[in-house]
This record gives structure tokens, sequence and C-alpha cells, in this order.
């Protein structure tokens, strides 16, 4: 395919070649106009990292007590990386079985006819601005919530996470992460539905002919044939969870506590809120500081979506 | 595949039951799981349109905030959303219309390879960091505390061109090579080739991928909360000062509402049910213009 495209490409160079000079610079130009935007690109994205570092360096080498609060940069960043994890974490854990569970419906159960519709009422949960599921989460959610919760508690209180006391008013942990499940569940079912429906027509059918049950069939070739793309597909929602913002500044009441109790009215903040919560009203140093941990947080999802390219593109080789 | 298929195939009396149970325990368990994931969906929109209704009315839509203290409209975010917005489109079309001219048909070699790869890292950027970036920019030639309609577009923009060239460059992938191949042969230089075959061939694709990147990004909160700035009076001007958009509108009418609480509350479900209806509506004229003016390819 791309040596063909070469051969192609030569060709209608040297046409346009021998057919005199001034064509040869209306392509120059073309050429040099869609490189530059390629270069601007690669630019725009070495800003991004070098702005970033150049302004919130300052805040990393102030000694604790030029910073506001008076914690040094890492004691002011850890609480907050953590409730970000925490908070992506949870909600890839509720997202990733369902997506998988949406996709394999979509793909596998649902009559054909009606498959495509399915799939594009699953791509409009990630139509939705992140504004919207704050307010509904805040609202709707919450309020809804606040029962299972207590019940939570009360059952299963022995398990940190389910410590307590339970949020009266919903936001708490527990709900921020449920509704960040919801907004990535699109992301990640969109990546699995499409490797589910490009399993092999053969093995399918030959799990099928050796009298294997429609799940039999899908748990001994769909889900081994998806399984790296599913994972995958999971750590690039897991990314989106990480740098999501909106849902969780409007739902969760922050006091930068470290704990993994997700029920209770005491939560850690993340990365994101804590920059929208506090950059408005912010100036001089503090400023710096929340740029500094926006470029912590730029690297954790980096990191996390670097991972997830390198498994799909290992997939591809095999 | 059809659903009965496999039953069809299968000798009833082959199966014993627990492998039959077990089948339609995943069934049910399956189709159970779907149903929950869609639950919120008709929640939220239900919800979003019960809530947002009573908000809307005609000083909504045409009154900005100004001097008003619990009131006035949204005139002014309305405006401010399509000016960012669409200052964020200019500068993202060309650019990453442009970058995926070259990926498709220049590009080679490490370049090449470098933004396929980098174009992949900025998809994953989060919005708040885009932000942060477009304020460090601007900071430089301003100052500290600067706020502008324009910052928000950058920040809108890093969002918006790897949106933009991911879709362009599927569309232009798929404009078959004998065309190309044909011009050639007609001597037609490549340059013109590419405007007058391979872009119209592909202008409905291109058309709808930029609507759809576009509805991705017009209901950003996090980005414009750092760039753009909360105000309550009308600007349309987006390198002269603080602008207000839709989104922020909403955020703010939530987080400070004034002694008449619900009143508040009403125009922050307001100004949702406006977002998800111009992001429904750029979602489904996407789909229109592309079954309408697709070029079919043969």
């Amino acid at each position: 395919m791309a040596a063909e495209v070469d051969i192609t490409t030569n060709a209608g160079q040297l046409l346009a070649a021998a057919s005199g000079g001034r064509r040869r610079v209306g392509d120059r130009v073309f050429s040099n106009l869609a490189t530059a935007a390629g270069v601007t690109i690669l630019a725009l994205l070495a800003g991004v990292a070098i702005f970033l570092f150049v302004k919130g360096l300052p805040a990393v080498t102030a000694s604790a007590s030029e910073l506001p609060g008076g914690k040094s940069f890492i004691d002011y960043a850890a609480p907050l990386a953590f409730g970000t994890v925490l908070a992506a974490a949870f909600a890839a854990l509720v997202a990733v079985p369902l997506a998988v569970a949406a996709a394999l419906f979509i793909t596998h159960v649902a009559p054909p006819r009606i498959a495509l519709t399915l799939g594009y009422l699953v791509d409009l949960l990630a139509a939705i601005p992140s504004i919207v599921y704050g307010l509904w989460g805040i609202f709707v959610l919450g309020p809804a919530t606040v029962p299972a919760m207590k019940w939570l508690e009360e059952n299963l209180g022995f398990i940190p996470f389910f410590e307590g006391p339970a949020s009266t008013t919903g936001r708490a942990m527990f709900v921020a992460g449920l509704v960040l499940a919801v907004m990535i569940l699109p992301i990640v079912s969109a990546v699995a539905r499409e490797v589910f429906a490009q399993t092999p027509r053969k093995l399918q059918e030959g799990a099928q002919a050796l009298g294997a049950t429609r799940w039999e069939m899908i748990r001994m070739t769909v889900l081994p044939f998806g399984k790296s793309s599913v994972i995958s597909g999971a750590m690039l929602g897991l990314g989106r969870a990480l740098g999501e913002t909106m849902a969780v500044t409007i739902i969760l009441s922050v006091s930068g506590v470290v704990t993994f109790n997700l029920i209770s009215q005491a939560n850690p903040s993340t990365i994101a809120a804590n920059i929208a919560l506090d950059f408005p009203e912010s100036s001089g140093i503090a400023i710096n500081l929340l740029i500094a941990t926006g470029l912590v947080l730029f690297a954790i999802t980096l990191v996390t979506n670097l991972a997830a390219r390198a498994i799909i593109s290992r997939q591809n080789i095999e | 595949m059809a659903p009965g298929a496999e039953r069809r195939l299968l000798l009833p009396g082959s199966i014993g039951w627990s492998r039959r149970a077990k089948d339609r325990l995943a069934t049910v368990v399956i189709g159970s799981a779907f149903g929950l994931a869609m639950v919120p969906l008709i929640s939220l929109l239900y919800e979003v349109a019960k809530r947002g209704i009573p908000g809307l009315s005609v000083e909504f839509f045409t009154e900005s905030a100004r001097g008003v203290i619990n009131g006035g409209g949204a005139a002014h975010a309305i405006v401010g959303t399509l000016v960012i917005t669409g200052v964020a489109a200019l500068i993202s079309v060309p650019i990453g219309i442009m970058a995926a001219i070259y990926l498709t048909e220049y590009g080679s070699g490490k370049l090449r390879r470098a933004l396929t790869f980098f174009v992949d890292v900025m998809t994953g950027i989060p919005s708040i960091v885009a932000g942060l970036f477009a304020y460090a920019l601007f900071e430089i030639f301003f100052g500290p505390g600067i706020r502008l309609g324009v910052m928000g577009s950058v920040a809108l923009s890093v969002l918006m061109i790897p949106i933009v060239i991911r879709s362009a460059e599927e569309v232009l992938k798929i404009v078959p090579n004998h065309l190309r191949e044909a011009a050639y042969a007609l001597g037609t230089p490549k340059w013109r080739t590419i405007t007058r075959i391979v872009l119209p061939t592909a202008f409905a694709g291109l058309v709808t991928g930029v609507m759809l990147a576009t509805a991705r990004i017009i209901g950003e909160t996090a980005p414009l909360l750092v760039t753009t700035g909360v105000i309550d009076s009308m600007n349309s001007n987006p390198f002269d000062g603080r602008m207000q958009n839709l989104a922020v509108y909403a955020y703010n009418e939530y987080r400070s509402p004034g002694v008449m609480k619900q009143a508040s509350y009403d125009r922050a479900w307001a100004a949702a049910l406006t977002l998800i209806a111009i992001v429904m509506i750029l979602n489904l004229a996407a789909r229109l213009v592309y079954r309408r003016y697709k070029t079919e390819i043969r």
C-alpha cells in the first residue's frame, strides 16, 4: 500500500516537474504549508510542556514558608495526586466491566438491526458537556446515592473504603467516582466495541460448530481476541478520568485529607478540581503552585496514555 | 451475525442444562449491564429538560446580567460561547486540516511518525492543563491576572486540533488512489490534485469532522475558567478583557447563587439545557451533512 503511494507520488512529481517550473512553485508552497502545519503542532505541544515547566518551577523550588499554606510543593501536591488517582481508579473499576458488557451486548447479543442505534446511544454519553454531568451529579445522583452509601456504611463498614460516616448530602468521592465512571464509559465501550466486532468470523463459527453456546463462544473467542485492546481502552478511560475537572469540582466537598474512605463527607481533592477551585482567586506564587500541580497532572495522564498506546501497538504488531 | 443463528445451529438435546443456564445467565447479565449503562443517560436528559425549561425565557436569550442583582439573562454567555468557539475553530481548522494533508499526502520518515505519535499524546491532554498553558503563554506578554476571550480560544484549540486532524486524516485516507493517479496522469501538479480532487471528494467528511470537533469543545468549562474569567456584561471582542460563556455561566450560577437560590439554579439548568441542545444540534447536523453530501466512492 505504502509503496504504491510512493510510486504514484513520484510519477506525479516527475510529470509536474517535466511540465514547467511555475507549477513546481505552487507545489513547493503547498507542501511547505502542510509541513509547517505539522511542525506548528509539534511546537504547540512542546510549548505546553515548556510553559508549564517554566511557570511551575518557581513553586517547586520555593521553600515551604514562601508557599501559601506553608507546605512544600511535595506536601501540597501529594494529597492532590492521591485524590486524583483514587477517583480515577474507582471510576475505571466501575466503568470498565459495564463498558465491556455494553459493548458485548451491542456486538453479539442485541439484534443487529438495532445495534447501530444502541451504539449511538452509548456515544451520546460522550457528547454531554462535563458541567452538565457535574450539575446532574450534585442535584440528582448525589441525593439518590445517600441511602446506598448509608447501607454500605452499615453493612460493609469494616472495609476501609466504606468506613463512613456516610455523607448525608452526596458530596462524596463515591458519587464523584460514579459520575466519572459514566463519563468514561463511552470511551472504553467504543474501543471494546470496535475490537469485538473485528473478532475473526472463522473463530466464532468454529466455536459454534463445535457446539459452544453463545456465552462459551464469547468467552473462548471474542474476549481473548479483544483482551489487550480492552485493557488499553480502559487505560484511555483512566487517562480521561484523571484529567476530568468540573464534575469533581462541583461534587466533592474537599478537605485535603488522605483517605481511602469513599463515602464520607471529608474527601481528598483532585489536582484538576483544586486548580478550578483556587485559580480564579489566586495570584503570585499561588498561581505558580497551581501550574506546577498541572504539570504533575499532565505527566500522570501522559504516562497512562502512553502505556495504553504501547499496548495497542504491540497488539497490532502481533 | 443473526442473533438466533448460533442457537439454530446447535442441537437442543446436545447441551447440558448447566451450560445452557450459564449461557442464559451471561445473556441476562450482559443485557442488564447495558440497561444499567443507559440509566444515567435517560435520567440526565430527563432531569436537564425538566429543570432547565423553567429557566428558559425571552430574557434568558436576549439580556445580559449587567447591573442586575439576582436575575438577568445569559445573552452575554451565549455570544461569548459562540465567539470563543468560533475563534478556536478558526485557529484549529486550517492547522488541523493542513496537518492531516501533510500526514496523508506528503509526510514520510521521522517527522510523520513524530506527528502521528504526538497527535495521540495531544488527544490525552486534560482540558484544565490546556487552560493553564494558554494562561502561562499570555501571561508572558500581558502580565499576571490576564483574562481574554482569545486565551480561551487558544486553550480550546489545543483540545480541538488533534480531533480535527484525526477525523480529517480518516476521510483523506479513504479518497481512492486511482483519483490521484488519474490527475497525475493528466499532468496535474500535486497541489492542484489535492485542492481540486482530494479535498472536494472528502469535503462532506471534513465538514462533519469539524462539526463534531466543535461539538466536543463547545461545552468545555475548566480551560475557560482559568482563561476567560467571569463577567456579567456583554463582550463580543475576544481581544478585550473578560468574556463569559455558557458553561462557566452555568457553573457560576450554581457556585455563587444570589439571595434567590432557586432562580440561580434555574438559570444554571437553563444554561445546561441550552448547551446540550447546541451540542445535539451540531451532532445531528454533522450526521445529516455527511449523509446528504458525501461523495459516492466507487
